[in-house]
Parts: C-alpha cells; structure tokens; sequence
C-alpha cells in the first residue's frame, strides 16, 4: 500500500532504513500505523456523530447488523495482518543464516558492547568468564591457550560489509542486554547463559546506533556503539588491517 | 448451599465493615498516585532538562532516574491500578450492587487491606535504606535483580521491593478469593449470574485472574529471594561475571524462567486493572443513554474471554527474549485473538452511544473519555502483537505510550467515572457537575498530548529506561537527539496534565466545604446500590438498565414488578 516515500517516514519519524529485511518491515508497519488512525478517527466520527444527532428510539437492530458482522470484518482485517507479519517473521527468523554468512560474536557486559571476528583462520577461540579483563585488553575473556583465539579479533566498533549477509551470535556475561539497531530494524536481547543467534544483511553504506534496549543499570543509556557499514573494498582492507594488529599484538604478548 | 444474605445478621464492627476497607483501599491507591505523579513529573523535567535540578536534592543521576521509573511503575501498577478499581470500587459498591449486606469474608478482608498498606510502607521504605530504590524496572529482570553487584539500590532497595510484592501479592490474593466468595455465595434474591450488572462480572473475572497471577508471582518471587540470598540459581547461569566479579551458582538456570513467571502474571495483571473500568463503562453509558447494554450476554462472554484469553499471551512481551521464534508465532496468534472481543466491547459502546442523546454528565463524559482512550491505546496493541513489527517496536516509547493510554489513562478515567458516579453513595454529597466538566476536558487533552507523541518518539527509536537522551557520542547521540523537541512537548503536556488535577481536588474540597446533600437516586440508576434503604430483604426482580423507549421511565433492579410491568430479563 504505502510505498516508502521520505514524506510519509517522516510523518510517523521512521529513521531510514538501512537493512535489506527492514522495507519489507517498515510498509508493514506503515500500513498497520494508517490502519490504526483511520480507525481511531473513525471512532471518534462516529462517537461524536451519534452523540450530536437527534435521539431514535431504539430499533429492534438484530446483533448481526451490529455486532457480528463488523466483528467478522475486524477479524479478517486483523487476520490478514497478522498473515503478513508472520510470513516476514517467517522469512527472517524461522531459519537460520547462509552457510556463507559472515561470522561475528557480539557481547554485552554493563555497559559496553563487543565484536568478535574469527580471524584469518575463520574459528572462534575459547573464551572464559574468567579470563574477563577490561582493564588488560581481554574484555570477552580470550583464552591465551586456545590457538584458535590467536587471530581472533575484538573491536569496540561492529562494522560490517554492505549487501552481506551476516550471523551474529549475541551473549551477554553480567546481566540482559538488548542489542538493538534502530536503522538496520533490528532488536534482540543478549541472554546471560545461552547465545542467541540473529541474521541480517545490511544494504545501505553509513555509520549506524547501536543501542541497549533493556534496562541494564545505571549506565543503561550509554551503552552504547557504533556501527560502520562499508563497501566490500573497504570492509576487506578494515579486516586485513586488524587481523595484522591483531597478529602483532598476540606475538608481542607471547601467545 | 446458599448463605443468606440479612439484614438481621449481627454486623461486625465498623473496622471491618466493606465500606471502611474500601475507603482505606482508596486511602492507599490515593496515596500511591499522588507519590507515582511527582516521581513522573520528576523523571520527564529530567528527560527533557536533563542540567534541571530537583528542589532539596540537586540534578538527577542515571541510578536515580531509573529509581524513580522503577517506583513510579510499582506504586501506579500494583497500588493504583490493581488497588482502586479492583478492591476500593470493590468493597464499597460491589455488596450492594448484588444485594449483600457485607462481604463474605470481613476479617480477612481487613486483614488483605491492612497487608496491602504494609506491603506499601514497605515499599516507600526502599528510598531510605543504603543505596536507595531499586533500579530494575516494576519487571525487575534477573540477573539485574539477584546481586547488589549489578548496580544502587540492587541490594537493601531491591530486598525492600521484593518483600513490598510479596506481600501485595498475598494481600490481592486474600482479596480476590473473598470477592469471588461474596460473588459466588453473597447474591440476593434473584440475582442470577445473568441478571449481575457488568460490573460484578468484571470484578469477578479479575479476582479469577487475581488469584492465579498473584500466586504464580509470589512464587516467583520467593524464587528470586532465593537466588539473592540462599545461594540457588533459578534464575542464572552457572557462572556470571558482574562488575568485575566472577560469580559462581550451584545450579545452573535461565533468566527466562523468570520473564515466564514474571509475565504469565504481568499480562493478567494488566487485565486486572483495566477489566473494572470497562464494566463501569458499559453500565454508566447504559445508564445515561437510557437504553440497555447492546448484546448483554455477548459482553458477559466477552468479559470472560479477556480474561481467560489474558492467561495465555504473556510470550507477547517475549519476542526479542531469546524465545524459539515459533513460540512468537504461537504467542502472536493468541494476543491478535484478544482484539475480537475487545473489538466487541466498544462496537456494543458504540450501539449504545448511537442516536440516543444520553445525558452529558460527568461521569458519563468519563466514561466517553474511557472509550477513547481505550480504543486510542487498543489499536496499537495488535501492532505490538505482531512479532515482526516488535523486533522493531519492543522496548521504545511507543510501547510506553501504549500501555499509558489503554492502561494508565483508561484505567484512571475509569477511575475518575466511578467518583463521579459513586460519589452520593461514597459521601451522601454529590460533586459540582460544572467543575468536574472543567476537570474532564483538560484531562482527556492533556492525557493525548502527553501520550500520543510518545509513539512517534518511539517509532524515532527512543528507546525506554534511558536516564539521558542529550550528550551521548556517536550516532546515537544524533539519533536520541532528535527527539529532544518532542521531549519537551510532552513533559510541558504532563506538567498541564498534572495541574488538570487542581479542579478535581478543588470538587472535593468544596464537598467538604459546600456540601450538596443528596442521598437519593442521583442518577435515576437501575442498579441494587441506589436501591433506598428498606427494612425489606433486597431482592432482584430483574436485569438491570430496564428503561421506557423515551429513556425517561426505568425499572430498577429492586422495585418489585406491578401486575402490568415487564416481568424483567
């Protein structure tokens, strides 16, 4: 119905959509958003129309008139909705990523997100809540033994290719927190004990919020990153970049 | 085997009369919403001046902020919300409305009072005790719940938290079985199931919910205490990392047996509140527009739907948890359900508002203002129920400014229309009809004003609980930004909302001050509680709102049939 023209994201204050699941996302959502005004308004017509004309007494009105047959209407219009809102629910969470989607892990501790990318060798190193130092430079707990972990790298910054599929496994070490990326229509919270697994490509270049969306402390509202969507070119060299930090600075710690 | 309601029956003492526990309930709910108001207005001059500077105290902290969030949702949820209409409308009206002289239970009614205002004092307790409020929000999710280490007020405030819901939840449960006792057991003569006004009916089918939500919650919560103080892990993970601390448990669980147990009594919770409201609604429109309730039986089904249907929705605040995506599929249908027989109530409010040029009293125009708020706040719940859109929605401000009007607004106009409506029954004085116009119309604006822009913060991406929007780096920082002119519209419209209130207080005054005596009939109602006292067992001799074609002659409930009248439902 509605297509996604600027004047209407304005109306209803939709940032840009920057994902490739979010069009699909954000018409849906405009629809329901007009379907849910016009509904209120037509109550309201009719509230005030019906207190301000003059009274009749009551008719024998049957129940169908009034009651079943716009409840039945209500319930295709909602059924409808709900149809469609499943069938993209469907597509975006029933199945998992691409065999070929890029792996990325992504922490929450209060109050700060981590990036995690396997590294050259594509694995992901153990890690333990025990070997958790902020302070030292092993904020999601690496562990040094581990020679999967060597390559690995970890970024404050979650930056990804454009037109990319992507997997992200969130965790989260002290309490929930929810990942969320407004522009990418994108939200799930990180779980202490498991780890949630989402997918997504993002489609539009730029720099992104990433926010917490459950209230994790006092530091809540700072929790805080952001997200940098490149081209592939330059995704590539970011990567070969901080694989080679990530190289000096396991050589330089004798790992 | 039916007790028998009597006259002659010895009457307790006035302690624990129904009535004197339903004022004490009010006592409560009113002193609940007067401190959940000022901490409200406290957290939006924050949001929106956020250099502002609370008088006696100085400029808000983040843990504060979320301190005040955390008390405001509790006392309005738990001691507003739950409190008045339920248990303080409760006591004071539903005896009479079914033709009883008491309760069915006056001790344990007093007791269920008395532990409520406990559990409340208790409550306040939490902002004196080291380390201040709790600051996990009225869900209180673990494990931001189970450790001190998590934040302020996690330690002595959470415990006080703790220990205020425990003993809420004791107390709306005692509550709740001695409402459906007198339901049950209490009715007068005639009063069959089919012949209870709405308003029994919703009474009714939220102490049902009552009964279950608040014993799964108590659980709960004995749960949490014991994973805050005897070492269990219901609720975490074998091993956590906290500020800095490695923490350890015996068992190994999941938060999300917590957002379970939380929600499965959290969404029935909302039904408790707003049920009561939707009864009086129906009857007090029926009354003033002078015809009967549009598809009576379909409105007693109804109620009953909501509320059974209100048991299983609760994954609908799960979606974004960490929940097998199925199981959003499955919680999606259940709450899209929910909208048919709500759809249902307000199609019969229409009918009876159609065409009938009711009678514009206060009251009346409350429960108009409950029908729009209602429906203003309902029609984004089918929004919010679609997984898909959640993912997007789940935690911004366009759920607080859903919940605030279908919930907050809808159930204080509820509020406001039973004070009005009741208030010759409550008092034996009636209360100015001009000023409580006045007191209506800037309400309901106010009420818009404040909670409609939310939603488009929200759609911004405004997320809630956040204690700052101003001064944060980055791309967020532009995008909480944003938002900053909206800000400040609502908090001047909730300051506005706020001072609306003046002329409601200014009624009461002047009903102490100028009483208008009036014990009669005020409003020509056909319910058992106008009923004039008699010497006479009540008795009912039919279903209420039985009105003339020309609304201008009814049939109460209590006035026995002359040979030539309709013999009633």
């Amino acid at each position: 119905m509605q297509q996604s023209s600027a004047g209407v994201s304005y109306f209803w204050h939709l940032p840009a959509n920057a994902s490739a699941h979010g069009l699909a996302l954000d018409n849906h959502l405009k629809l329901n958003l007009w379907i849910a005004f016009s509904l209120l308004a037509l109550l309201h017509v009719l509230l005030m129309v019906g207190l301000i004309a003059r009274r009749r007494a009551i008719r024998p009105v049957h129940k169908l008139t009034l009651e079943y047959i716009p409840l039945i209407a209500f319930t295709a219009l909602f059924g409808t909705l709900a149809f469609q809102a499943q069938r993209l629910w469907a597509l975006e969470r029933y199945t998992g990523a691409d065999p070929g989607a890029m792996q990325v892990e992504v922490t929450g501790m209060q109050f700060a997100w981590y990036f995690r990318y396997p590294g050259a060798d594509g694995t992901f190193g153990n890690t333990s809540l025990s070997l958790i130092a902020p302070g030292e430079g092993n904020p999601v707990g690496l562990d040094p033994k581990d020679s999967y972990g060597r390559d690995d790298i970890v970024s404050s910054q979650l930056v990804l290719p454009a037109d990319h599929e992507v997997d992200l496994a969130l965790r989260a070490v002290d309490v929930i927190h929810g990942f969320a990326i407004p522009e990418l229509r994108l939200k799930q919270n990180a779980v202490p004990g498991q780890a949630v697994h989402v997918h997504f490509t993002p489609t539009a270049p730029g720099t992104y919020a990433i926010l917490c969306t459950q209230v994790c402390g006092s530091g809540h509202y700072r929790m805080q990153a952001t997200l940098r969507v490149l081209s592939q070119a330059e995704f590539d060299a970011w990567l070969s970049a901080e694989e080679r930090k990530a190289h000096d600075a396991a050589v330089g710690a004798g790992r | 085997m039916k007790m028998q309601p009597t006259r002659a029956k010895p009457e307790h003492s006035r302690i624990t009369h129904h009535r004197t526990v339903g004022f004490g309930y009010l006592a409560i709910s009113l002193s609940a919403v007067a401190a959940g108001t000022v901490l409200s207005l406290a957290m939006r001059l924050h949001l929106a001046w956020p250099g502002w500077s609370l008088p006696l105290h100085g400029p808000i902290l983040p843990e504060e902020y979320l301190a005040l969030v955390t008390m405001h949702g509790t006392l309005m949820l738990f001691f507003v919300l739950t409190v008045a209409p339920q248990n303080g409308f409760g006591n004071l009206i539903l005896p009479a409305q079914i033709g009883a002289s008491r309760m069915a239970f006056p001790r344990l009614n007093l007791l269920s009072m008395a532990v409520t205002a406990v559990a409340l004092f208790v409550l306040f307790s939490a902002f004196i005790v080291p380390g201040g409020a709790p600051i996990s929000g009225w869900t209180a999710y673990p494990p931001l719940s189970t450790s001190s280490l998590a934040g302020p007020g996690q330690g002595w405030g959470m415990d006080a938290w703790l220990a205020s819901i425990a003993l809420f939840s004791i107390g709306s449960t005692l509550a709740a079985v001695n409402t459906l006792t007198t339901i049950v057991k209490l009715r007068c003569d005639g009063m069959t199931w089919e012949r209870l006004p709405l308003t029994v009916w919703s009474w009714f089918t939220a102490a049902l919910l009552s009964v279950i939500a608040f014993s799964v919650l108590l659980a709960a919560l004995l749960l949490l205490f014991c994973d805050r103080h005897l070492g269990t892990a219901f609720f975490l993970p074998h091993t956590e990392w906290m500020n800095g601390v490695l923490r350890q448990h015996g068992g190994d669980g999941s938060p999300l047996l917590w957002l379970h147990l939380f929600w499965f009594f959290g969404h029935p919770e909302v039904y408790i509140a707003i049920l009561p409201g939707m009864g009086l609604t129906s009857m007090v429109i029926a009354n003033f527009a002078r015809r009967r309730v549009f598809a009576y039986r379909l409105m007693i089904a109804t109620t009953l739907l909501i509320g059974l249907l209100g048991i299983v929705v609760w994954g609908h605040h799960m979606f974004v948890a960490g929940l097998n995506p199925f199981a959003g599929s499955a919680f999606a249908l259940s709450s899209m359900a929910i909208a048919i027989p709500a759809t249902a109530e307000v199609l019969s409010w229409l009918a009876m508002v159609w065409r009938s040029r009711p009678q514009l009293t206060t009251a009346m125009v409350f429960a108009l203002g409950f029908v729009s708020l209602f429906v203003a706040g309902g029609l984004t719940g089918p929004i919010l129920a679609q997984p898909v859109l959640d993912e997007y929605l789940h935690n911004t401000f366009f759920v607080v400014g859903h919940f605030h009007l279908i919930m907050a607004m809808a159930g204080v106009f509820g509020l406001f229309c039973a004070t009005y409506y009741w208030f010759p029954l409550m008092f034996g004085r009636a209360l100015s009809e001009r000023i409580g116009k006045v007191h209506f119309w800037g309400t309901i604006v106010f009420a818009y004003s404040t909670f409609l822009p939310m939603h488009f913060t929200g759609l911004a991406g405004e997320p809630r609980h956040y204690a700052q929007l101003t001064g944060i780096p980055g791309p967020t920082g532009t995008l909480l930004a944003a938002t900053m002119p909206l800000q400040r519209h609502i908090t001047v419209s909730a300051l506005c909302l706020g001072l609306a209130q003046l002329p409601f207080l200014l009624n009461l005054l002047l009903s102490v001050l100028r009483p208008v005596r009036t014990t009669k009939n005020l409003w020509n109602a056909t319910t058992m509680e106008w009923a004039p006292k008699t010497d006479k067992l009540p008795a009912a001799y039919r279903g209420p709102c039985h009105y003339s074609q020309d609304g201008n002659e009814f049939a109460p409930q209590w006035e026995e049939p002359s040979s030539t009248a309709d013999g009633g439902a």
